[in-house]
């Protein structure tokens, strides 16, 4: 019997591919957001509010991740804003390899901000770095509350969590102090916004902080 | 069930490291994942099998050792193992903490058997 020592990531060819990803977009100038939440949060709708808003005062690409079809692709390209639509055919998360593979499809050139829409899974995406500044993770108050703490390792990986469908409070019985509490456990750094995609509530907020960031990071 | 890219990982890994003639002899691949890595054991033993099977690693499996979840509090100076995520120190209840283990996923060694035995 003989043994090989070996002590390496088991994911480090994906971290290797979305350290190169970090260092073209740092090279472009480009602030890149990962988008993550369960499927039906609202990261779609948050995005075409967030694009209606900022589209003339930022330029925006997004990379939209499904498992399935490209309806995602066609609501982002109605808001006249670049995007390429990966479809995993079954894979629960997007990897670095094909968001490095979806940026020739841009004129890197002519984008300040790139948002990347990933699959929507609250576990298997925490795991892949994309090489993206920050992940922000959405939650619903339709999901409840204790969301934060049965799927900690997203909430742990984020820096921003938005809390989405906030008019719809008063009629699913949530509370998103609790949830902001919940997250607050997890992850105490967290930036914490609270929108609604019906009534535009705090998407004035999340958006100017976005443009902020994004003007922070050279863009 | 990201278990299955994770194994793909592993074999990759393991090709890199091992003859292409010697993949047969592959017995035992000692893992290390934290219990906060997102990796249900069970899940990628079943995947790894699933993805070498009818291929030269068909005989070999997986060791999956875990890690617990670690946090060092910068207040109080201690160490806890609590529950999986929970970055309050549950000493002193400050949340200035930082994680010292749990979030692991390594692939640590290959045991290779001597004698290469024929299928039957």
């Amino acid at each position: 019997m003989s043994v090989v020592t070996i002590e390496r990531k088991v994911l480090e060819k994906n971290d290797d591919v979305a350290r190169r990803n970090r260092e073209m977009f740092a090279q472009h100038r480009i602030f890149v957001i990962n988008l993550v939440s369960s499927p039906g949060s609202g990261k779609t709708s948050l995005l075409e509010r967030t694009l209606e808003y900022l589209r003339t005062s930022v330029r925006v690409a997004v990379v939209e991740g499904d498992v399935q079809t490209d309806f995602d692709a066609q609501r982002i390209a109605k808001l006249d804003v670049p995007v390429v639509q990966i479809v995993t055919n079954g894979g629960c998360h997007l990897e670095a390899k094909l968001v490095q593979d979806s940026l020739s499809a841009f004129d890197l050139e002519k984008i300040d901000l790139l948002v990347i829409e990933n699959v929507g899974n609250l576990v298997c995406p925490a795991n892949y770095d994309l090489g993206e500044a920050m992940k922000v993770v959405l939650v619903s108050t339709t999901e409840g509350d204790d969301k934060p703490l049965k799927y900690p390792g997203m909430f742990h990986n984020a820096s921003v969590m938005i809390v989405n469908k906030i008019d719809l409070v008063p009629y699913v019985n949530s509370n998103p102090e609790t949830i902001k509490r919940n997250a607050l456990q997890i992850n105490p750094a967290l930036t914490i916004f609270e929108t609604s995609c019906s009534t535009n509530k705090g998407i004035p907020e999340w958006c100017e902080w976005l443009k902020q960031q994004t003007k922070k990071s050279g863009a | 069930m990201h278990e299955v890219s994770v194994a793909e990982n592993i074999v990759e890994i393991i090709t890199q490291h091992v003859d292409r003639n010697s993949l047969n002899r592959v017995r035992s691949v000692a893992v290390t994942a934290g219990t906060f890595s997102g990796i249900v054991p069970d899940s990628l033993e079943f995947a790894y099998q699933a993805i070498t099977d009818s291929t030269e690693l068909a005989k070999s499996f997986l060791v999956i050792g875990q890690i617990p979840f670690v946090i060092r509090c910068r207040e109080c100076s201690t160490e806890s193992a609590g529950e999986e995520g929970i970055m309050q120190c549950p000493q002193c209840g400050s949340a200035d903490t930082t994680v010292v283990s749990g979030k692991e996923l390594l692939i640590k060694e290959i045991e290779l058997d001597d004698i290469i035995t024929e299928p039957v």
